[in-house]
C-alpha cells in the first residue's frame, strides 16, 4: 500500500533531473549564504517553469519530502504539485495540516491501527476512524477522486458521506480495515457514478448480503478494479454479469467463492480483456462440454498475468488453467489447498513467474518444484493452512527453503511459516540469494531453537544481515539471545522495519538495534526481555521513526512517562489494563512521532503519557 | 451438583432443570465470600462487551490477565532441571522494572530443556500468534480440515482421472464421498471478565456444549500447566489459593457462567436450547461473573 513509485525508465529519468537540481540547488545554497545575493540573480539561474514541471513529474513521497526541503521556493513549488499523499500513521499529522499544506490533493493514502492489531493485540475502539478526515476532506477536497485505507475504521456512515460528498470519486480501497458492512458499500455503488476502482480486501467486515453489488445502477460504465473475493455472502450473480459486460474497461476481477466454475466462464467470456483475475470457488461438477468452454474461455484471455481465488480448488481443473499459466506473473495460491504433485503439475507452465503465495500442505516437495520452475521468482510466501495444529507432520521445512533458494537466484522477499529451521540452511538460502529486501521468517513455535543442533538461531539471522545488505525488512523468530540483534545492529544498515517475537536476553539486544540502524522507521516488539533502560536507549532515535511497539516486554509506567516527558514531540501511549497499578508493567505501549500533538479520541482503555 | 446447562442438545425437559439450579448457583455462589473479589485479582470487564460494569479491585496489584510472555518460562525452565545458566551475556541482568520471577535466562541448557520450553509455549497458547491475519485463519480452518482426510483421494483421483478427465461419475463420487464435504467454520468472539484481549473459538469444531466449554475452559482457566497466563499471574501473586481446581463453566461450580448474545441483541445463557439452534442464533460468547448474570435467567424464562 506504499504510494506507487514508478520504476523503470521514467524514475530514473527523473532521478537524474533530480540530481541535477540537488547540485543546482547546493550551489543556490551557496549563493543564498553569500552576503550579496539577492532574489532575482538567484531565480535567473533556474527557470520556474522548467523546475515545476520536473517537480511535478515527482511521484515518489520520498523524492518529493527531499525536495521540499531545500529550500522555500521549492518546498512551495512541491506542495502545490503534489496530488498523492501518502500518511504512514494517520496520527502523525492532523487533516487541517494536510489541507493547509497541499492544497490539490486528489488521492489520500491512510494507514492507520499498528500491525500487530491484525493479530488482535489491539482493542477493538482503539481509533484509527477515518471520519474526521474525511469532514475536513469534504470541505478543503471536494476533488478528491481515490481513497485508499489500510487498518483504518471507517463506519457505513463515513462510507455513505464519502459517496455524497466527492463527486469525482473514483477509488476506494480497503484493506484490514473494520467499523463496516455491505450498506456501506452499497451506497458508493449507489451514488459514485465515476467509480473505477473499489477494492475490499481482507477487511473485518459485516457481511449483511451480497444485495450491495446490485446497486451499481445500469448506467455505470466506468468500473475498472473490482475486488471482494474475501466477502461470504452470496451476490447476485447476473447484476455481476450485466455490470461486467457493460464495463468495457474492467481489467482486475477479484470475486468470492460464491462464483461457481461455470459462473466464472460466463464472466470471462465478457472480460477477456482482464490483467488480474480472482477465481471463485474452483470446485464443481462440470459436463465435458462446460470443461471445455472454461478452457477456451481462458485461452481468451491473453492478458491475464496476476491470478488468485481458486479457493476450494480440485486438482483436477488446474488445466483448464494452463492457456493462461504462461504468462503469470502473480499466482496466488494463498486459500487453494494444493498437494505438492498439484502444485508441480502447474508449475511446470508457470516459466514466467515473479511473486508466488502458496500453502505449506504443498509441503517440501511442492517448494523444490518451486525452483525447478520458476528461475525469474522474486517473491514467495508460504502460509501455514494449519497453524494450531501441533500435532501435524506435514508442512514445510528447511528443505524447502533451501530447495527454492537453489532454482530461484532473484529472490529478494520472502514471508516462510515453518515448523523447523536450521542456521546452517538459512545461511544456504541466502548465500544463494543475496539480494533479499524482505526477509520474513515465522519459526511457529515461539523460543525454538535450531532443530538439528539445539543452538539459538542467531547465526541464521546473523547470515541474513551480513549477506544481504539491501535488506529493509526483517521479522525474526525462534529462540534468540542478543547475539542475534548485536548482528542486526552492526549489519542491518538498511534495516527499516524490524518486527521482534519471544527473543532476546536482555536491554543490550533492544539497545544494539537502536544504535546501530540508521534508516531503522518501524520496531515491533512482543514477548520479549527489554525493560526500561532499552526503552530509554532510544530517545533520541524516535523521532527519526514512525512507530514502535512494544507489548508484553519489561517496561514499566514510569519509563513510558520519562520518554513522554524527555520528547514532548513523541505520543507515547499505553494500553492499559483494568485495575494495573499506576506503577507497574506497561503492558503495551505504543510510541510515534506526531505534529499533531496527543490525540483527542483516544479510549479510556488508552493512555497518552 | 447437577450441571446447569444443557448439554448436547435438549427440550424443555433439561430447561426447567437446569433453571432452577442456576439459580440455585447464583445464590450460592454469591455466599461465596471467598472468590476473587476479595483477593486482590483485578475484575475489569473486557474492552468489546457493552452494558455491563464490574467492580473493580485490586489490590496486590499487578495484571490478572496477561498475554504469556517469555517471563513465564522460568517455571517451566528451573522445573525441568534448568541447567545452570552459562549466562548468556555479561548484561544479563534485567532491567530495574524486572518481576519477582528470575529474568528467563532461556539457557541453551540441554535438548530437553529448550524442548520442554517450546513445548510449553504451543502455538495455540498464544494471544495473537503465530502472525496471521484473523481474516486468513477463519479460511483456511474449514479447507485444511478437508484436506487432511482426503489428501490421498486426491492423489488418486487425479492420476485416474487424468485421460478421462470429467468423466461425470468419477467426480461425482469424489465430491460426495464423506471426506470430500467441507466444513464451513463459524468463529464467535470470546471474551472474558477480566480480560481485555479477547479470543476467538470455532463452533462449528465442536459437536456438543460440553465440548465448547472444555475448549473454553482449557482457553481462559486451565490450571494444569503454567502456560496459561491468567492463572500463572495468579499464582505469581501467590493467589492461587483462591483458585483451588479448574472450574467448570457449564455446571455452575465456577464462579463464572458462559452467555452468549444471540441475533436479537439480548445476553442469554449458553445451554437452554439445542446445540444446533443454539448456533444458528449465537453471535458471540462472554464468559460472565456469575454476580452479573443474575438478569439472564428471567429473560430465558420469558422466551420459553
Amino acid at each position: 500500500m506504499e504510494s506507487s513509485e514508478l520504476k523503470g525508465g521514467k524514475d530514473s529519468q527523473i532521478s537524474d533531473e533530480l540530481s541535477e537540481l540537488r547540485m543546482e540547488s547546493s550551489e543556490l545554497k551557496k549563493a543564498k549564504d553569500s552576503p550579496i545575493s539577492d532574489e532575482s540573480n538567484r531565480r535567473s539561474s533556474f527557470p520556474d517553469e522548467v523546475l515545476e514541471r520536473v517537480i511535478s513529474l515527482l511521484n515518489s513521497h520520498r523524492d518529493r519530502s527531499s525536495v521540499s526541503l531545500v529550500c522555500k521556493d521549492w518546498y512551495n513549488m512541491e506542495r502545490w504539485s503534489r496530488t498523492h499523499i501518502f500518511i504512514g500513521n494517520c496520527y502523525s499529522v492532523s487533516p487541517e495540516i494536510v489541507a493547509r499544506r497541499f492544497p490539490k490533493i486528489r488521492s489520500l493514502t491512510l494507514k492507520g491501527k499498528p500491525r500487530f492489531s491484525d493479530f488482535n493485540l489491539v482493542p477493538q475502539n482503539w481509533g484509527a476512524d477515518v471520519h474526521a478526515w474525511l469532514v475536513v476532506f469534504a470541505a478543503k477536497y471536494p476533488f478528491l477522486e481515490e481513497l485508499r485505507l489500510k487498518r483504518m475504521t471507517i463506519s457505513d456512515a463515513s462510507l455513505e458521506f464519502l459517496a455524497l460528498s466527492f463527486p469525482n470519486f473514483k477509488a476506494l480501497s480497503l484493506l484490514s480495515c473494520d467499523g463496516f458492512s455491505t450498506n456501506g458499500l452499497a451506497a458508493i455503488a449507489t451514488h459514485c457514478k465515476n467509480l473505477t476502482e473499489l477494492d475490499i480486501h481482507e477487511n473485518d467486515i459485516d457481511d449483511k448480503g451480497g444485495g450491495w453489488l446490485s446497486c451499481f445502477p445500469e448506467s455505470f460504465t466506468s468500473l475498472e478494479v473490482l475486488n471482494f473475493a474475501n466477502m461470504t455472502s452470496d451476490i447476485n450473480f447476473d447484476a455481476l454479469e450485466r455490470l461486467i459486460s457493460r464495463c468495457k474497461s474492467v481489467r482486475v476481477l477479484k470475486v468470492n467463492r460464491s462464483i461457481s466454475l461455470e459462473q466464472l466462464q460466463r464472466l470471462l467470456a465478457n472480460a477477456p480483456q482482464l490483467t488480474e483475475l480472482g477465481t471463485g470457488s474452483f470446485t464443481q461438477e462440470l459436463a465435458q462440454r462446460q470443461y471445455e468452454e472454461l478452457e477456451s474461455a481462458f485461452n481468451n484471455c491473453k492478458n491475464i498475468h496476476t491470478l488468485s481465488g481458486l479457493w476450494e480448488v480440485k486438482g483436477l481443473y488446474l488445466p483448464a488453467l494452463y492457456p493462461v499459466s504462461t504468462h503469470l506473473t502473480f499466482l496466488n495460491l494463498s486459500y487453494a489447498v494444493l498437494q505438492s504433485d498439484e502444485l508441480a503439475k502447474l508449475l511446470v507452465h508457470c516459466p514466467q513467474l515473479r511473486r508466488l503465495w502458496v500453502l505449506d500442505t504443498v509441503e517440501d516437495k511442492g517448494l523444490e518444484a518451486v525452483g525447478s520452475n520458476c528461475p525469474l521468482l522474486e517473491e514467495l510466501r508460504v502460509f501455514p493452512a494449519d497453524p494450531f495444529d501441533e500435532e501435524i507432520v506435514h508442512g514445510v521445512t528447511e528443505a524447502g527453503f533451501v530447495a527454492v533458494s537453489y532454482g530461484c537466484p532473484r529472490l529478494h522477499y520472502v514471508l516462510y511459516f515453518c515448523r523447523q529451521m536450521t542456521n546452517a540452511a538459512v545461511a544456504t538460502v541466502v548465500q544463494n540469494c543475496p539480494d533479499f529486501t524482505h526477509f520474513r521468517l515465522c519459526i511457529m513455535t515461539p523460543g525454538q531453537p535450531d532443530y538439528l543442533t539445539n543452538e539459538p538461531m542467531d547465526e541464521a539471522f546473523g547470515a541474513v544481515v551480513k549477506t544481504c545488505t539491501k535488506l529493509q525488512r526483517l521479522s525474526v523468530s525462534g529462540y534468540l539471545t542478543d547475539l542475534t540483534f548485536e548482528y542486526i545492529g552492526t549489519y542491518a544498515k538498511n534495516l527499516e522495519t524490524l518486527s521482534v517475537a519471544f527473543a532476546g536476553s536482555s536491554d543490550w539486544g533492544m539497545q544494539c538495534v537502536l544504535g546501530g540502524c540508521p534508516k531503522l522507521r518501524k520496531l515491533e516488539i512482543r514477548d520479549c526481555p527489554f525493560g526500561n533502560a532499552a526503552l530509554l536507549s532510544g530517545l533520541e532515535k524516535y523521532e527519526s521513526m514512525r512507530s514502535l511497539w512494544m507489548s508484553a516486554c519489561n517496561v514499566t509506567m514510569n519509563g513510558c512517562r520519562l520518554l513522554a516527558r524527555e520528547m514532548p514531540r513523541l505520543n507515547v501511549e499505553v494500553m492499559k489494563e483494568e485495575g494495573s497499578d499506576d506503577d507497574g508493567r506497561a503492558d503495551k505501549v505504543y510510541v510515534y512521532r506526531s505534529i499533531a500533538g496527543q490525540r483527542r479520541d483516544a479510549p479510556s482503555s488508552v493512555l497518552t503519557l | 451438583m447437577q450441571g446447569v446447562v444443557a448439554i448436547g442438545g435438549g427440550g424443555s425437559e433439561s430447561g426447567s432443570m437446569s433453571t432452577v439450579s442456576r439459580e440455585e448457583n447464583m445464590v450460592v455462589s454469591s455466599e461465596d465470600s471467598s472468590y476473587p473479589d476479595e483477593s486482590g485479582l483485578e475484575l475489569g470487564l473486557g474492552l468489546s462487551l457493552g452494558g455491563f460494569k464490574v467492580n473493580q479491585v485490586s489490590k496486590g496489584g499487578g495484571q490478572y490477565a496477561r498475554i504469556l510472555t517469555a517471563k513465564d518460562l522460568p517455571s517451566v525452565v528451573s522445573s525441568a532441571g534448568g541447567s545452570a545458566s552459562s549466562s548468556l551475556s555479561p548484561s544479563s541482568s534485567s532491567s530495574s522494572s524486572s518481576s519477582s520471577l528470575s529474568r528467563a535466562n532461556i539457557t541453551a541448557g540441554t535438548k530437553r530443556t529448550a524442548d520442554s520450553v517450546a513445548a510449553a509455549i504451543g502455538s495455540s497458547q498464544v494471544v495473537g500468534w503465530p502472525p496471521i491475519r484473523a481474516y486468513r485463519m477463519n479460511s483456511m480452518v474449514n479447507q485444511a480440515k478437508a484436506v487432511a482426510t482426503e489428501g490421498f483421494n486426491a492423489t488418486e483421483e487425479n492420476h485416474k482421472s487424468e485421460t478421462s478427465m470429467v468423466e461425470k461419475n468419477t467426480i461425482g463420487s469424489y465430491q460426495s464421498s464423506g471426506n470430500a464435504k467441507i466444513r464451513k467454520s463459524l468463529f464467535v468472539k470470546v471474551n472474558m471478565d477480566g480480560i481485555p484481549i479477547g479470543r476467538k473459538v470455532d463452533l462449528n469444531a465442536h459437536e456438543s456444549y460440553e465440548k465448547l466449554a472444555k475448549t473454553l475452559e482449557d482457553m481462559f482457566l486451565k490450571t494444569n500447566t503454567s502456560v496459561n497466563p491468567v492463572v500463572s499471574r495468579a499464582r505469581e501473586h501467590g493467589l492461587m489459593n483462591q483458585i483451588t481446581r479448574p472450574s467448570k463453566l457449564l455446571d455452575g461450580s465456577s464462579d463464572f457462567v458462559l452467555t452468549y448474545e444471540d441475533k436479537e441483541g439480548d445476553w442469554m445463557l449458553v445451554g437452554d436450547v439445542p446445540w444446533e439452534m443454539f448456533l444458528t442464533s449465537v453471535k458471540r460468547l462472554r464468559i460472565m461473573r456469575t454476580s452479573e448474570a443474575t438478569g439472564l435467567g428471567t429473560q430465558i424464562r420469558i422466551l420459553c
